[in-house]
């Protein structure tokens, strides 16, 4: 067994790996973990290759960590280029994006899959039906054939045998299992249905074996305890890679949060990944990773990109937030908006010490200037220092875990992080 | 010169530009005094400095900017009137203030004001604009504050008479200045009439100093004034057209929106290194141009990757002494049939470039001659037109051939 893992994890070894329990998808992935009960570190070993086995090239992934979001397979403004300065090595694909919007999955077959397409061949690529940014799950739109998305192109019913012939075709390295979310604030009923629908739908999937990545089941189950323990014991029952939990960022409060994430991680298996859709927030994050979450989406970082936003929050390895200037510009200085009048002179970078490429080339007054004359560089530098900021983040946070300081960690930072807040609202 | 209108050129960072080889870039004096103000620039220590470009930089002159993009402009002998984009309230822009301005941004070359009217107009305007143009230089001179690090190029006007432009080449070579611009030109003027200025001007300004011909930037333009001795050039076109799905191929234009390319698995261009043409195939682009911020910026990367490809590939066969091969080589792409507009090869006669191996433009003539067609002037055939399409170019020769076929059927009917 040799597996490459990073200078700053030392695990126990022999572990167990995954593909003692799953069959023919998990060859294409390890997963080794080192603690069993609440914030992990782990690493994913993604073995990428063109099917015959002498290609195969192998990607590590350091856990918890962040996947980032694209738009049609590339990060949104981050061409492919830009993106090996970035240090991530995993892209969130959503196959709709696709089918919705010219390229049939013929095409994206005959030109040998994802990865060949998008020329991203040391990347693992996870496919999502979802992305919160443009096809958003519409749990009144789902019947019992499938969950329904809005699209740039209209709403989309997903049937599974559809879904699984698309991702035959496109080949990322890991796929989710369709999943029919739900609100917060529906009864329990629609809560109950939701869940027998999606475990119907990852049978269905199962079924239909494609021999294709791993996949990972689809966990729901909205804001009930109940359900949400029901599907999470049923799909741990099933032969899957790892497990995708969907609903959250639906309607549910901060603090219903960690006993439904609990209810989740308590039941799964300790040896697979565990992916989370919906938390964006650095609180919502730690959120996750005190719950045992292992990989998380990245639509916050977009978001915050369009709005002219720029991440600020110091990467102190306590946690510390008191270094945050509470400033005159920003009502909120974990981040700043560069298209404030303050940075037209501002001749220094975003961060100082930050090591990105925006960082390293370019100054707030620049940046500044793009976004009042609505260049797209602004764009593409923000979501560079973004991304990059918040990688850093996780893995400031992976340091932490590794010493076994991160409840320490974690509380640090929401505290010191709440003191700017009420220094100014007050 | 790829154009970066407000101090970026649409959807590439600075080392991207360095990755395709581009090694100067050109501002917008009008856009940059508005925003961020050229003060700023100043105070932070120049456009270079602001932006983090390294390497060579030009900037206009800010009137060519106000007349095409400001209805109201006015040009009178003290400078460029306008009403402000801002206020509203009438602002004068004079030779003076425009160095002023440039030489706050900083530009390693800047341009004169001249005194810019459309080709098209003909009379005594064009006269006037000339001899306005010779007088603004000495106030352009006189006002440049950083003549050490700052080369102030002239610009020649004359409109399309002869006799003007030489005046004007004349009065200012007599100023010894750094370099010189061919303007007034690419303003929908006949190919051939663009051509014979170009070669007249690059005739007459002295060798040892560099010509820019403004507002030129399609490739078949280029590679035809660089034959008759051009240096630089400048256009919006690769990333403009890029925003619109078009991209830069030898054989013309490619149009990435057309539903052909969804299913197409070739690159947009299979001989082209670049990284785009390395990685994707027409069928990605073709689900990203004109939707996604990506699509612009993938096919701006390849387009200017095109330009750069085409201004190295002109200097070395030059270098190399073999560029009437080049000339050949690149026309017979663009024009396979070998319909070689007939500008071109007019204009590569004078300059002495012998493209008969390529060019079956006279025969073409006389066929259309034969089917009573003129098409010596027709504009579709240059594949530089703008307003024309390349398949609008085929279609029409298409036409045209069938037209032909009957004649000849006619003709053969006749004769039995
Ligand atoms: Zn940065
Ligand atoms: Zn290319």
């Amino acid at each position: 067994m040799s597996l490459s893992l990073s200078s700053s994890l030392s695990l126990p070894l022999p572990l167990p790996l995954s593909n003692q329990f799953t069959t023919t998808p998990s060859l294409a992935m390890k997963f080794l973990v080192k603690k069993a009960r609440g914030a992990r570190v782990g690493a994913l070993e993604i073995i990428h290759g063109n099917n015959n086995n002498n290609n195969n090239n192998i990607i590590n992934i350091n856990t918890p960590n962040l996947i980032i979001s694209t738009c049609k397979g590339l990060p949104h403004f981050i061409s492919p280029d830009l993106l090996s300065s970035i240090p991530s090595s995993i892209l969130q694909v959503s196959p709709l994006h696709f089918t919705a919007e010219g390229v049939s999955t013929n095409t994206v077959s005959k030109l040998g899959g994802l990865h060949q397409m998008l020329g991203l061949n040391k990347y693992c690529i996870v496919a999502v039906p979802r992305d919160s940014v443009q096809c958003i799950p519409q749990f009144k739109g789902a019947t019992k054939f499938g969950p329904s998305f809005d699209t740039p192109s209209g709403r989309l019913l997903v049937k599974p045998k559809d879904y699984v012939e698309t991702i035959s075709c496109m080949k990322p390295n890991i796929w989710s299992a369709l999943a029919d979310e739900v609100p917060a604030w529906v009864s329990n009923k629609r809560n109950k249905s939701s869940v027998d629908r999606t475990l119907k739908w990852l049978d269905e999937c199962l079924a239909l074996n494609p021999e294709t990545g791993s996949i990972f089941g689809a966990i729901v189950g909205g804001s009930n305890l109940e359900e949400r323990k029901r599907c999470t014991e049923e799909v741990a029952k099933r032969n899957v890679s790892g497990y995708w939990i969907g609903g959250f960022g639906l309607g549910e409060s901060m603090d219903e949060r960690p006993a439904l994430l609990s209810a989740i991680t308590d039941v799964l298996p300790d040896e697979k990944p565990r992916m989370i859709c919906g938390l964006g927030l650095p609180e919502e994050i730690l959120q996750g990773i005190a719950a045992g979450i292992d990989l998380f989406d990245s639509t916050y970082i977009y978001t915050l990109t369009l709005g002219g936003f720029a991440l600020t929050f110091p990467l102190d390895k306590n946690g510390d937030q008191h270094n945050l200037q509470p400033s005159e510009i920003e009502s909120d200085s974990t981040k700043i908006n560069l298209r404030a009048t303050a940075y037209r002179n501002d001749t220094s970078p975003i961060l100082e010490d930050c090591s990105c490429y925006t960082c390293k080339n370019h100054t707030k007054a620049y940046i500044n200037h793009l976004l009042n004359v609505h260049e797209m560089l602004a764009q593409i530098l923000l979501e560079i220092h973004n991304t990059h900021h918040y990688l850093m983040f996780f893995e400031v946070i992976r340091d932490a875990i590794q010493d076994g300081r991160f409840e320490k960690f974690r509380q640090t930072f929401l505290e010191s992080r709440r003191v700017p807040f009420q220094a100014i609202s007050a | 010169m790829p154009v970066g209108t407000q101090g970026t050129i649409k959807g590439l960072t600075n080392s991207q530009l360095e990755d395709i080889g581009c090694q100067i870039i050109l501002g917008n004096t009008y856009h940059l005094a508005l925003r961020p103000t050229s003060e700023l620039l100043a105070e932070a220590g120049g456009l270079h400095k602001f932006m983090n470009w390294r390497r060579a930089m030009l900037t206009d002159s800010g009137g060519f900017q106000m007349v095409s993009l400001l209805h109201l402009a006015d040009i009178t002998e003290k400078g460029v009137t306008f009403q402000s984009p801002v206020d509203g309230k009438p602002m004068l822009l004079t030779p003076e203030e425009s160095i002023q301005i440039q030489n706050r941004i900083g530009a390693d070359i800047i341009m004169a004001l001249d005194d810019v009217v459309k080709t098209t107009i003909t009379g005594p305007r064009i006269e006037e604009a000339m001899y306005r143009t010779l007088r603004w230089i000495d106030r352009c001179i006189e006002a440049h504050g950083r003549p050490h690090d700052q080369n102030l190029f002239g610009i020649v006007q004359g409109g399309l008479d002869p006799v003007l432009r030489d005046i004007c080449i004349k009065g200012l070579v007599d100023r010894n200045l750094p370099g010189y611009a061919i303007g007034g030109l690419a303003g929908g003027e006949d190919k051939d009439s663009f051509w014979r200025v170009v070669a007249q001007c690059t005739g007459s300004l002295p060798e040892d100093k560099p010509r820019y011909v403004m507002g030129v930037g399609y490739p078949l333009d280029v590679v035809v004034c660089s034959a008759l001795g051009a240096d630089m050039y400048d256009c919006v076109y690769p990333t403009r057209t890029a925003r619109f799905g078009t991209a830069l191929v030898p054989e013309g234009v490619l149009k990435l929106k057309q539903r052909a390319m969804a299913d197409d698995t070739r690159p947009i261009d299979p001989t082209c290194p670049c990284m785009v043409c390395k990685n994707y195939s027409r069928a990605y682009i073709h689900c990203l141009v004109t939707k996604d911020a990506m699509g612009s910026q993938l096919l701006s990367y390849h387009n200017l990757y095109y330009m750069m490809q085409l201004s190295r590939d002109l200097h070395s066969s030059i270098v190399e002494g073999r560029f009437p091969k080049f000339v050949c080589d690149f026309l017979s792409k663009m024009f396979p049939e070998g319909n070689v507009p007939e500008w071109v090869c007019n204009a590569m006669e004078v300059a002495g470039i012998d493209i008969s191996s390529c060019c079956t433009f006279s025969e073409r003539v006389c066929n259309a001659k034969v089917a009573g067609i003129d098409i010596s002037s027709d504009c579709t055939l240059s594949s530089s037109c703008g307003e024309h399409d390349s398949d609008n170019v085929s279609d029409k020769y298409d036409e045209l051939k069938l037209k032909l076929e009957r004649l000849r059927n006619n003709e053969d009917a006749l004769r039995r």
